[in-house]
């Protein structure tokens, strides 16, 4: 039995300890928000984060995950309220099909938290996840937009 | 919270029934529409119902894949209609009532750019009716001649008896009322809605994670399937051993099914993994030799033919003018075949039990798929309903073939009575794909002693979509003659240039390698092929490339307008910064009408730096500006994918790439500039999903040419020397 909390919920699921994450995540415990894409941590559909570091969950093993905080794209908004990656991505109209944005929008959490001011070259070093849609142009756009929301008002 | 699919529609054809006084005929509201939840309301015709909250539902029967018309098309509607955009809520149409209801909605797949120009009139149709109904019933409340009365942004007005009343209150009385037979259509330059940048209904959900997709089906007792599909195309299976899956934990069953073999689990990746572990014995058939060099030969043969040949156009004499003619060029182009690649991979959920088929699955074609499901399952097309979800991209893939469907329905119906979801993987659907067909190409022309072209040849030798995927007999009027696939000499057939003598060819070889429809078909390819040729022409004739497309097509203002509209934006002619070099190309795909400038420069490694890339297009008329940007960028993103990187090739008859860490999709630190010169001229209604990569491929290789002399006949560029910086 492998413990650990889900969006603040704490879950438990039987499974094998090599079980992926996004499987655990998707088809036992019915947390649908990760998606499956290729299953070798090409694209980042599958991105969710593990104690606050972003992780490609198809390959994640679930007993590395045992006893930790896991975080999926349901979980982000706080209290109902949305998180400023979130707010930036309807802003600028980030999606299109929309199946990988989970994982673009929690990628630009994880790169947001480490470094609020992202230049352009530490954006397109850090974003990695593929869009088949071809969003790229506003995800960089939507990221300094959050970016700049995100900063602490001036004194 | 979790979000279930619910598999009973008569729940919600009772309640429909009775909130809306016995006036609806009924609806399935998809559960995973969030926008949709509530009461039902009151169905004025099949596109609007309205609650007596004054909240209006919009029905909308395409598919969304990202391309944005579960937005446009109701905002048609909208627009007519006269309603408050902030008061409406989308929902998907059944398939299973529009089989019922002799199809109230019309055609319901998105494919061919069509889903605005070829809907955009019965919307706005819908939209009227619908206001002239609600309109008529508040005249009648009031004894006033219903011409009198006005609505806007959902509110009745009598302006003499300065009376008001919303649409939520008289919807009960106005779907009693018969429809009026005409009405009058608003000019676009009177849209309020229409034309403006709208937010998409869809993305709220998607950024939150609420957003379903076909892969997201789940339903109590659900079982899933992995497959594995006989490596080679044609194949069939010999034997399968699964004893070494015995005493396996959540394996339910293994199942033989022709062409491929399923395994059954209580989850999915079990199946997965427990596949790997099952002995499988193929039958290969006649194709396990099959390389991309023997395709090739088989393509050549085709070009060199002298029988088995169609012609899609002749006008004047081309061997006649090509002999005499002063200068001759001729050059032999090719382009490969392209997986899909669409984020989610193919899937399908179903359920068969007592008689119904209920099915889930992201699709481009809710109608096929109702109708693929019933032959399976062998029942009634009114007993199948398809539950609607958003599709994980499609780009064509799910559109035609249905091929996961029939092996989802399949699975199911050896699984009577049990839900199963059956999923690819992504290896799966690299390999088994209904490819982009390879093609190859020969053009030739011929110049007069002052440059200008006095003929022009082209025959094309590929596999024909529709012959082998639709099984559609290739003649008219599918056709512009006997043995044409359409889609295979497009912009070819329609060369809009003011050329004498054109005489254009098919060879139409079928090779064993399934084809489909990869977005912008034809259009993906020919383009590149005739843009960079008339490139090839231009400086035989020492010509620049803008002026001569210029002078060549005076008579036709569209391309025309287009062309001379982004060569503008792009600043053509103007001095660039050493090192930098321009190339355009131009086309009309899908009823829209494109062009691209493409700016770069190449360094000693083959390292291509694009700069800008300017695409113009004319849709005729724009429905969502915004939308259309979003198109055009995500379509330079999906064809400088598949011009860099994207080739599939075949070796034993079989599939080389299998994952994306060899079919190699673009990144976003690979993202160049793209800049809209959005330019309607009216009068007409283009597509906007595809028509934005026609132009690109040969504007970038013009631009290589002009940077490097060396001219690109084949495609992706990684084989010629070049990559993306």
């Amino acid at each position: 039995m492998i413990k650990f909390t889900v969006n603040g919920r704490p879950r438990t699921a039987d499974v094998e300890p090599e079980m992926p994450l996004l499987w655990v995540l998707r088809d036992v415990l019915d947390v649908k928000g990760p998606k499956y894409g290729c299953g070798i941590a090409q694209c980042g559909a599958c991105t969710v984060h593990v104690n606050g570091e972003p992780v490609r969950s198809c390959s994640f093993p679930a007993s590395a995950a045992a006893g930790k905080s896991i975080v999926t794209i349901e979980g982000l908004a706080a209290r109902g309220r949305l998180h400023p990656v979130q707010q930036a991505w309807i802003d600028h109209q980030v999606p299109q099909c929309g199946y990988c944005q989970g994982g673009q929008i929690l990628a630009a959490v994880a790169l947001l938290k480490k470094n609020p001011n992202p230049s352009d070259k530490d954006i397109d070093e850090s974003m990695t996840n593929i869009c088949r849609c071809g969003t790229y142009a506003r995800v960089r756009t939507a990221i300094h937009a959050a970016a700049a929301a995100m900063k602490p008002a001036k004194a | 919270m979790t979000m279930r699919f619910a598999p009973s529609r008569r729940k919600f054809l009772k309640a429909s029934a009775a909130i809306g006084g016995g006036l609806t005929v009924g609806f399935h509201v998809p559960d995973v529409l969030a926008q949709a939840k509530g009461a039902a309301g009151t169905e004025i015709n099949a596109w609007v119902v309205v609650r007596p909250d004054d909240t209006v539902i919009i029905r909308y029967a395409r598919s969304e894949m990202g391309q944005g018309s579960m937005t446009s098309a109701p905002m048609l509607v909208a627009e007519e209609l006269e309603c408050d955009w902030k008061r409406v809520k989308v929902e998907y149409a059944s398939a299973n009532e529009n089989v019922r209801r002799k199809r109230a909605w019309g055609d319901m797949a998105s494919v061919g750019s069509r889903t605005i120009r070829f809907s955009q009139e019965y919307l706005r149709k819908g939209g009227a009716t619908a206001r002239e109904m609600l309109i008529a019933a508040a005249a009648q409340k009031w004894k006033v001649p219903a011409a009198e009365c006005t609505a806007s942004g959902g509110v009745i007005t009598h302006a003499a008896s300065k009376r008001k009343t919303s649409f939520g209150k008289v919807a009960n009385d106005a779907a009693k009322l018969e429809p009026p037979k005409e009405v009058k259509l608003k000019e676009p330059k009177d849209w309020k809605i229409a034309g403006k940048p709208i937010p998409r209904i869809d993305i709220p959900d998607t950024v939150m994670g609420r957003q379903r997709y076909g892969i997201d089906a789940q339903l109590p007792g659900m079982v899933y399937a992995a497959i594995a599909q006989c490596p080679v195309f044609g194949g069939t299976v010999k034997s399968v051993d699964d004893a070494k899956l015995k005493g396996r934990r959540g394996i339910i069953k293994v199942l033989p099914m022709g062409t491929f073999v399923a395994v059954v689990a209580d989850n999915w990746w079990r199946a997965k993994e427990a596949l790997k572990d099952v002995a499988i014995e193929w039958d290969f058939g006649a194709n396990a030799g099959a390389s991309s060099a023997s395709l090739m030969d088989f393509y050549r043969a085709g070009l060199d033919a002298q029988t088995d040949i169609a012609v899609s156009r002749k006008q004047g004499d081309f061997e006649q003018a090509f002999s005499s003619a002063a200068k001759k060029l001729e050059a032999e182009y090719f382009t490969p075949y392209l997986a899909h690649s669409c984020m989610e991979p193919m899937g399908c959920t179903a359920l068969i039990k007592e008689g119904r088929v209920d099915v889930w699955t992201s699709t481009q074609n809710a109608e096929a798929t109702l109708a693929v499901a019933a032959g399976v399952a062998g029942v009634p097309l009114e007993n199948v309903e398809v539950h609607r979800t958003q599709l994980g991209g499609g780009f064509g893939r799910r559109g035609g073939g249905q091929d996961f469907v029939r092996q989802g329905v399949a699975i199911a119906k050896a699984m009577e009575g049990t839900p199963v979801k059956m999923l690819w993987t992504r290896e799966e659907d690299t390999q088994h794909d209904l490819y982009r067909p390879a093609s190859l190409v020969r053009v030739k022309a011929g110049l007069d002693p002052s440059g200008n072209p006095v003929a022009w040849y082209s025959r094309v030798a590929s596999t024909s979509i529709i012959s082998t995927l639709l099984h559609l007999p290739l003649k008219p009027p599918l056709s512009p003659a006997e043995g044409i696939d359409p889609q295979a000499v497009a912009s070819f057939t329609d060369l809009p240039h003011a050329i004498p003598n054109v005489k254009i060819e098919y060879a139409q070889r079928n090779a064993h390698v399934p084809v489909g429809f990869w977005r912008t078909v034809g259009h993906s390819q020919n383009p590149f092929v005739r843009e960079s040729f008339m490139d090839e022409i231009a400086t035989a004739a020492g010509k620049d490339p803008f002026e001569f497309r210029r002078a060549l097509l005076q008579k036709s203002p569209k391309d025309l307008g287009v062309l001379e509209a982004t060569a503008k934006a792009a600043g053509w002619g103007k001095p660039l910064p050493a090192g930098v070099f321009r190339g355009i190309a131009q086309t009309e795909a899908y009823g829209s009408y494109t062009c691209a400038v493409a700016e770069l420069s190449v360094n000693g490694n083959g390292e291509v730096t694009i700069r800008r890339l300017v695409l113009g297009v004319d849709p005729g008329y724009v429905v969502n500006p915004d939308n259309v940007l979003a198109q055009m960028q995500g379509s330079a993103v999906f064809m400088l994918t598949a011009m860099f990187w994207g080739e599939i090739t075949i070796k034993d008859g079989r599939v080389e790439q299998s994952n994306f860490h060899d079919y190699r999709m673009m990144r976003l630190r690979e993202m160049p500039k793209v800049e809209l010169v959005l330019a309607p001229s009216g009068g007409f209604w283009g597509g906007v999903g595809e028509p934005g990569q026609a132009s690109i491929a040969p504007a970038v290789c013009n631009a290589i040419f002009a940077a490097t002399g060396k001219r690109v006949r084949s495609l992706p560029l990684k084989n010629q020397g070049f990559s993306l910086a």
